[in-house]
């Protein structure tokens, strides 16, 4: 037994042994070089010590270093004998010279994650170049043409997940449109001791192998207690039926993860130092193999300046969840002379990384409890869709599947989730404004009152303009419905400002085979949703509807075409693709050299996917089609779709993945060719 | 096989543990789209092909049963990937050191359906003392139906005209995230009678068991339960002949494992 397993931090007493485990090692880290039981660089609590590398000549040596976070002996995959591997700072048009040495007995490559840059640059093996032989040294030579935040790691087999990432930051030419006294990277990550061959073929044979937060018969009895008997039956039934999981939250969770902030564990306790009144900026890079967080600083406004290394009109706000492999940039102000925690949890809840922000080093705030465990709702699943040979568009089911909406284990407000795809307003996340919008219209009250089977009968969820037209005006008045209707071929057509329910009429006809569990039938166009956990939580939380790029559009061209891809998966086989074919089963997808194309992905799946396009920009598109933000990796919420426009300005051939890095393993990967 | 890395082809060799399943890694390895655009050494940008191998001891358990305790065991293995795998199953029971009862079968499986797997395959039941053989071939179902409950469905064609169906399914009720409740019910039907194995025709037996497991780890869960075992129809006239029970309530004790 590798893997030292428990319940889930809610439901079962943590002991002692769980607590070292989740919490990690205070000292814990890389220890070669330093010997062991030494304190590794990034443990060390002065930010002045860690290894910082600056210039336009690098040299970086990939090996094993033997690491030690959990309590137990394991062996990481590192740059320069660290975890994570020293921040590169580069300066915006200076040709960079990295001279990477592979000290591995296998074949390594770097990414660097975001960088615009020649196709043979990019470190991707097979589609760059051959990648890095045991012993070889891989010559990078570039110019640098973007400032910001981003990241590097290893485009080889599982090594993301054994601890070959690194912070990337780009000095701009020009100056920020901010100012800031003091700058921090802050990386979060997760460490398994478990190899990731081990833990990706335990996924591969059981549904579920990670997750200690299923429903429970003790769920079920507290959703009677608070809901009736009834409904909670239906609830249990409709997800039971459908044969998947309200808490699918995560694939790997706190059983075998411990979580990082800049290498260190939760009680190592990565600290930065401020003085009073500075203005801090903390550069955060989700470095995960697998894991979202979701970052606050309990007591401090965090202005959000950056996404994905791109400059955006400042937003303030509490909490900000970050998927893997985005990253986000924070000024911050301290006004007191207290320790402050940075406190980042992942999604599922299972456990957390921290640090602190303080006045000194050694001092340490108070750290927040978990939130509740989120339960997935319909809204999540994309309203209704039709199982495996199973027939649920009848009307018969439609209502209460749609009443299905409040969930087991429901957060105050979370009866509200069931629609508030169309609902939510993130600018006004008050339980008041909430409960307004769902008795505005009764054909939403009926899908709220829950039992009423009837309200939608006759109606199959397929067709089921009326509940998005009523939703929509719920949400927000006046976009034209009827521009939501996906073409079968794929178009999304704008659908208002704000975005609204979209029906997908289509899925492609790959979609119907194994390795597709689910289908969705309504999704979500808008933005401004915050995610499962986060909605109506009391706290001003990010979403992409925040973000808005201090500069417009690459090309002011509208897109000559529409690629619809959808994200497909099957938790059961733990098989994931794009549009139900895996990467080996795939044709290239082929662009034109400066082509302006518009890609579509509609979420198949109860996850949410980072999708990465390498070597070209993806520029969100509003929900009325307008300029939103420019990023490099796409995060897809489950019952949801995003639009996001790509101009083909860099000829090669660049990786495209789910940057959940089993997911990619799994086959969540397309080539595109720019020919 | 292009693409694929030769420490990866190795590691998959040594878990295909036999020759009988290469032609399923074979059929795992389906010609990729992956093109290699002159670049023939290059590696697969993702290697998502993976063939992995599952054991599972479902049950092994000692019953409390009448006229006397024996032990009990029901056990399953493959080899393959997404798709195509090879399903090997296996059950029995020994009675006082000897083996009472044993069958097994090989089946090639295919995923058909998100949830489900199109089996095809042979059941060997073997000859214990005055017991004949029987060879059978079969065709079946297995996967998550709606409402979770994981089913088992086959249809067996044997020789001289025989007939049978088995139909398992059984359901797991997580009373807590590592206690679970797992309620199971096999049925079985021949379509003639075969006395020389004290079968009678239509619905033979049935058994109906519920278990409940703790999860020290998800690999390996001890458990108690109780099964109420009934014989039917000819079956139960040639028990009743030889002074055997046609139903019986028996405690299990035993343990699940997988690796």
């Amino acid at each position: 037994m590798k893997i030292r397993r428990n319940g889930s931090a809610r439901s079962e007493s943590i002991n002692p042994s769980r607590r070292r485990f989740v919490q990690g090692l205070a000292a814990g880290g890389a220890l070669a070089g330093f010997g062991f039981l030494e304190r590794p660089v990034w443990a060390l609590n002065s930010p002045a010590e860690r290894q910082v590398l600056s210039g336009t000549e690098f040299d970086l040596v990939i090996g094993e270093t033997p690491v030690n976070f959990t309590g137990k002996m394991g062996v990481a995959t590192t740059v320069n004998g660290q975890v994570p591997a020293p921040e590169l700072r580069w300066r915006e048009g200076d040709t960079v010279t990295l001279r990477v040495t592979n000290r591995l007995k296998h074949s390594t490559s770097i990414h660097w994650h975001g960088i615009i840059l020649p196709n043979n640059m990019d470190g991707v093996p097979g589609l760059s170049y051959a990648g890095i032989a045991p012993g070889e040294t891989f010559t990078y030579r570039f110019q640098v043409n973007q400032s910001g935040t981003y990241w590097y790691h290893s485009h080889s087999g599982f090594q993301e997940q054994t601890g070959h990432y690194g912070p990337l930051v780009i000095e701009p030419r020009t100056r920020d449109p901010f100012t800031y006294d003091r700058d921090y990277v802050v990386m979060l990550s997760d460490w398994t001791d478990a190899s990731p061959e081990f833990v990706f073929s335990r996924l591969k044979k059981m549904d579920g192998y990670y997750n200690y937060v299923q429903p429970t018969v003790g769920d079920f009895m507290r959703d009677a207690d608070k809901h009736g008997m009834g409904q909670a039956w239906d609830r249990r039934m409709m997800w039971d039926r459908m044969r998947m999981s309200p808490r699918d939250l995560a694939d790997i969770s706190g059983a075998t993860y411990t979580y990082l902030m800049n290498g260190a564990t939760p009680s190592g306790n990565w600290s930065g130092v401020f003085r009073r009144g500075e203005k801090v900026r903390l550069r955060f890079i989700n470095g995960s193999a697998m894991s979202f967080f979701d970052v606050r600083i309990p007591g401090m406004k965090m202005t959000v300046v950056a996404a994905d290394g791109v400059n955006v009109h400042p937003v303030p706000v509490d909490e900000f969840r970050i998927g893997v492999a985005e990253t986000y940039d924070v000024i911050v102000e301290p006004s007191e002379e207290r320790a402050y925690t940075i406190f980042a949890q992942s999604v599922d809840r299972s456990g957390y990384a921290r640090g602190t922000l303080a006045p000194r080093q050694g001092m340490e705030g108070e750290v927040p409890p978990l939130d509740p465990v989120p339960t997935l709702t319909m809204a999540d699943m994309g309203m209704m869709h039709d199982m495996e040979g199973m027939d649920m568009g009848g009307g018969d089911h439609a209502g209460h599947d749609m009443g299905g909406a409040p969930a087991a284990g429901a957060m105050p407000g979370m009866d509200h989730d069931g629609h508030d795809m169309g609902a939510t307003s993130n600018a006004a996340p008050a339980p008041a404004s909430m409960s307004g919008m769902d008795h505005s219209g009764h054909d939403m009250g009926a899908m709220n009152g829950t039992s009423s089977k009837s309200a939608m009968a006759g109606s199959s969820m397929n067709g089921s303009a009326m509940a998005a037209g009523n939703m929509s005006g719920a949400a927000q008045s006046g976009h034209d419905m009827g521009g939501m209707n996906m073409s079968g071929s794929g178009s999304m057509s704008s659908s208002g400002a704000g975005g609204g329910m979209m029906e997908v009429k289509h899925h492609p006809a790959t979609e119907y085979g194994p390795g597709t569990a689910m289908h969705v039938s309504m999704v979500s166009t808008r933005l401004d949703d915050p995610g499962v956990g986060l909605r109506n939580n009391g706290r001003r939380v990010l979403t992409y509807a925040d973000l808005k790029s201090l500069d417009g559009w690459l090309d002011p061209r509208e897109p000559g075409r529409t690629i619809e891809l959808h994200l497909t998966g099957n938790m059961e086989r733990y098989m994931w693709s794009f549009d139900g074919v895996k990467f080996s089963d795939a044709e290239p997808i082929k662009l034109n050299y400066g082509e302006r194309v518009r890609i579509v992905l509609v979420n198949d799946t109860m996850m949410d996917h980072p999708i990465h396009l390498h070597g070209l920009w993806s520029e969100i598109e509003s929900p009325d089609g307008g300029f939103q933000a420019r990023k490099h990796t796409v995060v897809v919420k489950p019952g949801h779709a995003v639009s996001y426009r790509v101009l083909a300005d860099a000829r090669g051939r660049w990786a495209y993945h789910c940057h959940l890095l089993y997911h990619m393993k799994a086959g969540m990967f397309r080539e595109v060719h720019v020919v | 096989m292009n693409g694929i890395r030769i420490e990866e082809r190795l590691m998959q060799m040594k878990r295909v543990a036999t020759a009988a399943v290469l032609p399923v890694a074979a059929l795992a390895y389906s010609p990729s789209g992956f093109a290699q655009d002159g670049h023939p050494d290059w590696p697969s940008p993702v290697h998502d092909n993976t063939v992995l191998t599952k054991v599972m001891v479902d049950r092994l358990e000692r019953r409390d049963a009448s006229p006397e305790d024996f032990t009990y065991w029901e056990a399953q293995a493959w080899v393959g990937g997404d798709i195509n795998k090879l399903w090997l199953k296996t059950e029995g029971a020994r009675l006082n050191g000897k083996t009472e009862d044993a069958e097994l079968e090989a089946y090639y499986s295919r995923a058909v359906a998100a949830f489900w797997d199109f089996q095809v395959g042979a059941r060997h039941d073997f000859s214990i003392e005055d017991t004949p053989a029987r060879n059978w071939l079969g065709i079946g179902f297995k996967g998550l139906a709606p409402y979770r409950f994981e089913v088992d469905a086959t249809l067996y064609a044997g020789t001289k005209g025989r007939s049978a169906a088995r139909l398992k399914a059984e359901y797991d009720l997580l009373l807590t995230q590592r206690l679970v409740l797992m309620p199971e019910a096999e049925f079985n039907l021949y379509g003639k009678a075969d006395p020389e194995r004290g079968l009678g025709s239509g619905l033979t037996d049935s058994a109906v068991t519920l278990r409940v497991r703790y999860e020290f780890a998800r690999e390996f869960a001890p458990y108690v339960g109780v099964t109420w075992e009934n014989k039917y129809g000819g079956t139960a006239d040639q028990a009743r002949a030889a002074g055997a029970p046609t139903h019986d309530t028996q405690y299990v004790v035993g343990v699940r494992a997988w690796w």
